[in-house]
């Protein structure tokens, strides 16, 4: 069961029930639970989407697009159904702050559903987890059938005249499917690869309906919005970077997990204050700021607010705000390997820039790790990757390709040093038991 | 596009398979839940389970193994009764998932995607599992275990062997 943790310098905003048992309905409501949507029915859609507006929250699965924004893009009046889709299909590696919501929180991403529906007047929410996590399920379907048994879904929602629908329901396995019109094709029975866009889904999603596709902690923070106003919660977090934001800080740390942090929290203070500094008091050699597809970065440069546009500037990205940090014993072309294996394995093949370049990423960073490569792989390595950029339907390829791109840049003298037939003088050097 | 007259499976997943289908907008929706449904109850994705998954959301068995193929939990050959998968995607690789594939491999005698001859486990290295701030860790079938020591492993896998493990489904 993921532990919890927790730190002085968390604003709980997000996790304030965490751990108090609110999975269960009557617990969550004693905790506030289901008034933010009546709030926001009492006071109508367009206030919602101005609070959400001012709340300058930006989307939580990686891309940052200002989900009040997103949400005013769907038309008023169209004749098709429109429907809110919450991303639950957590799979960048790195990333396990949506697990913690949907096994201690579920009524918020059920209430911001509502909101969210409510906001651009569908009757329809799907909420979609990984296949992996059958016991979340679990959980997220108790919780709904206990907010339809107290009247919260369904028909005529708290007396409102509006009706209100949820649909719950998990993937198969399958990485590429956290890309939203991807998600879209896996929700309609299809094999989960992109569409091209235009048209986006606020216009022609799901079943060709305009459709609101929010990450599950996007929609989880939505209720407090609501609560706490849109502008109290953007002035917890930085500029233009609106409230707190779920880290998960995993690898070589003393204290691994998922922290809430103002956005804008300085990493280097997330990683060595938050996350206790490096175990076994060794030092650090890289931090992967936002999960796996985000470039790696030198512990030099870690002195950055964590905030999609200061990581951007520091030549990185908070995508998924997932932290992992890496001591001076890793080696990095093993880890560069390991990364781009999951993304040669994960890409679904339906553009060949991402296919083949995936692929042969792969070939030529494990040949060069076994000691089998020479010296064009390098150029070969990053041609191959810079080649990938911007050529794909979905950003799996970039995902691919801008991480093994640091890689190569920052530690080349790693991958030179496995060159000409040199096995590689990183990996299991002593290796004592590790704290 | 029917209730079929005769059903593979048990009861409760047939009428289960019958409220799916109503969910959605479109019957075809209900296809990926439908098929790990199918394979928890089957084992695996067998002929006869996409012969009456295609005929009750009324498309060909060509959609259905066209979709199926895509899925990396989805399989079309039995394994054992515990699946054991090992991360060691990046998080879990630099807290020693490795070396807890590699007592895997060594306790149960079977490597990557194979099954111990009493078909009661099965052994796979998976990609991340969503648990990487509590590595090095494992799903047995839907269960999640975290912070794994060999020494810790041990022990599920004996709590398995035992008939002490726990079975979400």
């Amino acid at each position: 069961m993921p532990r919890l943790v927790s730190h002085p310098d968390e604003v709980k905003i997000l996790s304030r029930r965490f751990g108090k048992g609110a999975a269960d309905i009557d617990k969550y409501i004693e905790l506030d639970g289901y008034k933010a949507v009546q709030t926001a029915i009492a006071k109508g859609a367009d206030w919602v989407i101005t609070e959400m507006k001012a709340s300058g929250l930006r989307g939580r699965g990686g891309a940052g697009f200002p989900t009040g924004l997103k949400w005013s893009f769907v038309p008023k009046q169209v004749d098709r159904p429109k429907y809110v889709l919450v991303n639950g299909d957590e799979s960048e590696p790195a990333t396990c702050k949506d697990h913690v919501i949907f096994l201690h929180d579920p009524h918020a991403v059920i209430e911001g559903t509502m909101i969210a529906g409510l906001a651009i007047g569908s009757k329809l929410g799907f909420i979609y987890l990984r296949g992996e996590y059958r016991y979340l399920l679990k959980i997220m379907e108790k919780a709904v059938a206990d907010a339809y048994a107290k009247g919260f879904l369904g028909k005529n929602i708290f007396g409102s005249g509006i009706d209100f629908d949820i649909v719950t329901q998990t993937g198969a396995g399958a990485y590429e499917v956290g890309e939203e019109s991807a998600l879209m094709e896996s929700l309609e029975g299809k094999r989960g690869i992109p569409r091209i866009k235009p048209p986006f889904p606020a216009v022609v999603g799901l079943y060709g309906g305009p459709t609101v596709i929010n990450n599950a902690e996007t929609i989880a923070s939505v209720p407090h919005i609501m609560l706490m106003g849109g502008e109290a919660y953007a002035r917890v977090g930085s500029e233009r970077n609106g409230g707190t934001r779920l880290f998960g800080i995993s690898g070589h740390v003393n204290n691994p997990g998922v922290y809430e942090l103002p956005m804008g929290y300085n990493l280097k203070k997330a990683i060595y204050e938050v996350g206790g500094g490096v175990r076994g008091g060794r030092k650090l050699k890289a931090v992967v700021p936002g999960g796996s597809s985000t470039p790696v970065m030198l512990p030099e440069e870690i002195d950055v607010g964590m905030d999609f546009d200061q990581l951007g500037k520091a030549g990185s990205m908070l995508g998924s705000a997932g932290i992992v940090v890496i001591d001076d014993q890793t080696c990095m072309v093993e880890f560069a390997l390991r990364t781009i294996q999951f993304y040669q394995h994960e890409s679904c093949g339906w553009c060949i820039p991402c296919r083949e370049g995936t692929d042969w990423l792969k070939k030529t960073i494990s040949r060069v790790h076994a000691g089998g490569g020479v010296d064009k792989d390098l150029d070969n390595i990053r041609y191959l990757a810079e080649n990938m950029l911007g050529r794909t339907f979905c950003p799996l390829g970039d995902a691919a390709a801008m991480p093994t791109i640091a890689f190569i840049k920052k530690f080349r003298h790693e991958f030179e040093d496995h060159l000409n037939g040199k096995p590689c003088p990183y990996a299991h050097k002593e290796e004592p038991a590790l704290v | 596009m029917s209730t079929p007259q005769t059903t593979i499976f048990s009861p409760a997943t047939a009428e289960r398979f019958d409220r799916l289908v109503t969910l959605y907008p479109v019957k075809r929706s209900a296809l990926v839940p439908m098929l790990l449904y199918a394979q928890d109850e089957v084992g695996y994705i067998s002929d006869a389970v996409i012969a009456e998954i295609a005929q009750r959301i009324g498309i060909t068995e060509l959609d259905v193994r066209n979709v199926l193929t895509y899925y990396s939990m989805l399989r079309t050959k039995p394994a054992g009764k515990y699946n054991v998968q090992v991360c060691t995607n990046i998080s879990c690789m630099l807290r020693d998932g490795y070396g807890i594939m590699e007592h895997c491999k060594k306790r149960l005698g079977i490597g990557h995607k194979e099954t111990t001859p009493d078909g009661l486990f099965s052994l796979e290295e998976v990609e991340c599992i969503g648990a990487c701030c509590w590595a090095p860790a494992i799903q047995v079938n839907y269960d999640f275990y975290d912070e794994l020591t060999p020494e810790k492993m041990d022990q599920i896998l004996d709590d398995y062997k035992a008939g002490r493990g726990k079975e979400t489904v």
